[in-house]
């Protein structure tokens, strides 16, 4: 299990060197792995059905209680399968879809890296383990979402999907960490037994909210859809895979996952129940409006997922089950639709539905497949989106609060999501030809299998509902209830009042698609009159961000070295001597020792030579000055037994000094630029700084001297690290890490000054 | 194009004094060689791979200032920048050995080999990780001594 994550993201390291090689084929060479791995995967339902679990485990961080661990039980299958299974299919329609794009390797890399991650999330037992899979999906979904880079629109895209799913997955990094410190383990498998231990913990509140925050922002819900619609920047095969099939319902995985630890509580049903049902009918009534087929896609996607959450959050044992099912028909239908979406775009030229029609004279093969996903996502018979939606109405029929609210809630969002499968079909398969909108030539083939393999595994997932529901549903269903007897799953339940509201759906949903331009006109009118709304409020908040920073830059960093140093030496003054007088002032030595006369000298030399610094009035005289001052204290350094420090100021003298000479042609012609005022300010400033610098010096050499760490250096330095020079062996042996550390800071700093002066614009570097 | 140009702005290589540039070429491999010497004995007696880096670039500087950034660029052949990339490999490369054996990252290895007769030496990769530090030091210093020198 761990390997099959592995083998993934090994895939992905190949991807470019593969595709640059074997380019026709890359797409079968891509979805091979998946296609094993789904096998695999499928070859272990026998296991879970009978309720076993698989666990694998490698050590990472044993300290910390993190630990790279993974297990399989009937949920974490059924999402393994759909990432596994999807996956292929996108593989093999994306290398012909992108064939033509010069990236086709690093989309693959990306994709690949995608799916590893989110087979991770699904798999794994280790909350950390699963947070970190969390946002290496998020970390990709960014890469493919701004996978056409030259776009503006997709770059600002990319990084609002980012910085939306960002923040909430630090919420639930917090979240997550709290669980693991209430219930003393990190392991799902293990939280599993410790829910009551969980929702009795006085952390129970923060807890369930920063989980639902970032399992909200994931799976788009209110208030954090507004990205997935801009997400439709990505390239079709993306939006199929991640943001419908698999990405965002990585949210919807996580609260099935959870909601044996945290749910069971009216917090936890009420927040879920109302988010989840204003998502639902807020984004169906916003997706009718729309006329690019993929933000109509994406618009019924944020629905769909607000129907799942509204699932798992009703107080009801069948609920989960509906939710599994309309999840597994959502899926298959919806990326089925995607991509035949991206067909169409290709073919013609445009996915807008006002400009196309009559393509299936054209394309009948396409036509039907399309007719075959969208009857799923309209709930008709014999489809498994009609298993779905039989549920959710039975659900909601019963549910224990708010059950009118909720029951119209459900009505409405089913009908308008009958009208818009209608709307994806009829609009550009039916009506009149567009003769400026019809398809190039014949479709390939690689792009219509995945489609039609989506589609019709939806339309036999539903015939054989039985079959799929003992093997795939139930064990998923039993995972997230354990002990729960679930009633199978049928087709056909008989003349109950669902049956009803399933033909009243379908007969009104026909009805509201011929009334659908009348609300498209009103609502644009609407909408035209009033701007307000989350995407609104980020745009706020994003452009006031840079507002504020650039208006804080301009306050700290003008740009005149003098104010730079003054805030150093004044913060540093003030801190460290109040810090010093809190803790009950300094004290001085009492013992003086004798100065020799070659100190004398020495500190002769440097007084004088900063004397001359401060005083003189041209500026290489100043810099021969700091250099002796430079010079005197190595020798100082020298005199007192540590020729390593002293060789050091000595070479870091000299670069100073041929730094300066480099530089120094290039620097306005000397000048006393600042009024006496703001020069006797700094002298207070400069003696202040000298003075506390003199006294912490007095007060290092006052106390008794803590010798331990110098003894235990001295005493090691030969047995364990084998040198005999203190220093160094500390250097390069006992705090190796530090110097790691140093050097590559001292490395982007020279890499930093490079970029500063070469990488400056040309124009600008001469004002 | 070196600094005291700007005494006589447009003249190449204008100011280029004799006895700067014979002493430099003269005191080049000299430095050199004791940077050399510092980085190798450091782990015993003062020295070591700071040092050394600093002044093997003092060296390169003195170059700098006698003749100009081409003919340091030809002295230095590799990249400055890549120098510093080099560094940081090599460093890394000293931890991992240690953590291929099983260790943790960066534990020192040593090995101890006889020469001739009487005569061993002990070798061991702190002395790689110093000359990762001399690299990095060297390619940071000179990568922003040779980019304030072209800057004009």
């Amino acid at each position: 299990m761990g390997y099959a994550i592995c083998s993934v993201f090994l895939l992905a390291l190949l991807a470019p060197g593969l595709t640059r090689i074997a380019k026709p084929v890359s797409g079968w060479l891509m979805a091979a792995l998946p296609l094993t791995l789904c096998v695999y995967f499928l070859s272990m339902l026998d296991a879970t059905a009978g309720g076993l679990t698989l666990q694998v485990t490698w050590p990472w961080l044993p300290d910390l209680g993190i630990r790279l661990s993974f297990f399989l039980d009937g949920l974490s299958l059924l999402f393994a399968v759909l990432v596994c299974g999807v996956g292929a299919v996108i593989m093999i329609y994306s290398a012909d879809y992108l064939a033509d794009h010069k990236c086709l390797g690093s989309f693959f890399l990306f994709l690949n890296l995608f799916m590893a991650s989110m087979l991770g999330l699904v798999l794994a037992d280790n909350l950390i383990t699963l947070f970190v899979f969390w946002e290496l999906t998020s970390l990709t979904s960014f890469f493919l979402i701004g996978f056409d880079h030259d776009r503006d629109k997709a770059r600002s895209s990319a990084l609002q999907a980012l910085l939306v799913t960002g923040v909430g997955g630090l919420a639930l990094l917090a979240g997550l960490i709290l669980v693991g410190e209430a219930a003393g383990t990190l392991e799902l498998s293990e939280l599993l037994q410790s829910g009551d231990l969980i929702r009795q913990h006085a952390w129970y509140v923060p807890i369930v909210l920063l989980v639902a925050t970032g399992a909200f922002a994931k799976s788009a819900q209110f208030p954090f859809h507004f990205w997935l619609p801009n997400a439709m920047e990505a390239p079709t095969p993306v939006s199929a895979y991640l943001h419908s099939a698999t990405m965002v319902k990585a949210g919807i995985y996580l609260l099935l996952r959870l909601s044996p630890i945290l749910g069971q509580t009216a917090l936890w049903h009420g927040m879920l129940e109302t988010v989840g049902g204003v998502t639902m009918l807020g984004s169906i009534l916003m997706a009718i409006r729309q006329t690019d087929m993929k933000r109509l896609l994406a618009y019924t996607t944020i629905s769909s997922l607000g129907t799942m959450v509204f699932l798992i959050g009703l107080d009801i044992p069948l609920s989960i089950a509906a939710a599994i099912s309309y999840m597994l028909a959502h899926v298959l239908y919806k990326a089925s639709l995607f991509l035949i979406t991206g067909i169409i775009d290709h073919a013609t030229g445009s996915r807008d539905l006002s400009a196309l029609g009559g393509l299936f004279g054209k394309m009948p093969v396409i036509g039907l497949v399309a007719i075959l996903a969208a009857l799923s996502m309209a709930g008709a018979a014999p489809f498994l989106g009609f298993v779905g939606k039989e549920l959710f109405y039975e659900v909601v029929l019963m549910a224990p609060r708010a059950a009118p609210l909720s029951i119209l809630a459900a009505l409405l969002t089913s009908i308008f999501m009958v009208t818009s499968a209608a709307l994806l079909t009829v609009r550009p398969f039916f009506g009149p030809a567009r003769s400026d909108r019809l398809p190039h030539g014949p479709v390939a083939t690689n792009l219509w299998l995945g489609p039609l393999l989506l589609a019709g595994a939806g339309t036999l997932a539903g015939v054989f509902i039985g079959i799929i529901d003992k093997s795939l549903l139930a064990p998923a269903v039993s995972a997230v209830q354990p002990g729960h007897s679930v009633k199978p799953l049928a087709l056909w339940h008989g003349f109950t009042p669902v049956l009803a509201f399933s033909i009243l759906t379908l007969a009104s949903g026909i009805a509201v698609y011929f009334r659908c331009d009348w609300y498209r006109a009103w609502t644009e009118n609407w909408s035209r009159r009033h701007h307000y709304g989350a995407e609104t409020c980020y745009e706020r908040l994003y452009s006031g961000l840079f507002t504020i920073a650039s208006r804080l830059t301009l306050i700290i960093q003008n740009g005149r070295l003098r104010n730079y140093l003054l805030t150093v030496f004044i913060s540093a003054t003030v801190l460290v001597s109040s810090t010093l007088l809190w803790n009950g002032g300094i004290r001085f030595p009492t013992v003086w020792t004798s100065v020799n006369f070659g100190d004398l000298i020495l500190a002769g030399i440097i007084l004088a030579a900063a004397y001359v610094t401060s005083r003189v009035g041209h500026r290489l005289v100043a810099i021969v000055a700091m250099g002796v001052i430079g010079y005197g204290i190595a020798l100082i350094f020298a005199q007192l037994g540590a020729p390593d420090l002293a060789m050091t100021q000595f070479s870091i003298e000299t670069m100073t000094v041929l730094l300066f000479i480099l530089i120094f042609h290039r620097l306005p012609l000397f000048s006393r630029l600042a009024p006496r005022r703001a020069m006797r300010f700094d002298a207070v400033v400069a003696t202040a700084a000298g003075l506390l610098m003199t006294a912490l010096t007095l007060a290092a050499v006052s106390g008794p001297t803590d010798k331990r760490l110098a003894d235990f250096f001295a005493k090691q330095s030969v047995p364990a690290a084998h040198g005999r020079n203190i220093v160094n062996t500390i250097l390069v042996d006992f705090r190796a890490l530090d110097t790691l550390g140093e050097i590559a800071v001292l490395g982007m700093a020279g890499v930093g000054v490079w970029a500063l002066l070469k990488l400056w614009p040309k124009e600008r570097r001469k004002p | 194009m070196g600094p005291f140009e700007t005494v006589a702005k447009g003249k190449k290589k204008a100011m280029r004094s004799i006895i700067l540039s014979t002493a430099a070429r003269f005191l080049m491999p000299m430095i050199l060689l004791f940077s050399a010497f510092l980085l190798l004995r450091g782990h015993n007696l003062p020295g070591g791979g700071f040092v050394g880096g600093l002044i093997a670039a003092a060296a390169f500087g003195l170059y700098l200032l006698a003749f100009d950034v081409q003919e340091t660029r030809r002295l230095l052949r590799i990249d400055p920048r890549t120098l510093v990339g080099l560094g940081l490999l090599v460093v890394l490369g000293s931890g991992l050995t240690g953590w291929f054996k099983g260790k943790p990252f960066l534990t020192a290895l040593w090995g101890r080999y006889r020469l001739t007769g009487f005569l061993h030496i002990e070798i061991g990769t702190p002395l790689i990780f110093d000359a990762g530090i001399y690299l990095v030091v060297l390619g940071s210093a000179m990568t922003m001594l040779l980019a304030l020198a072209e800057e004009d």
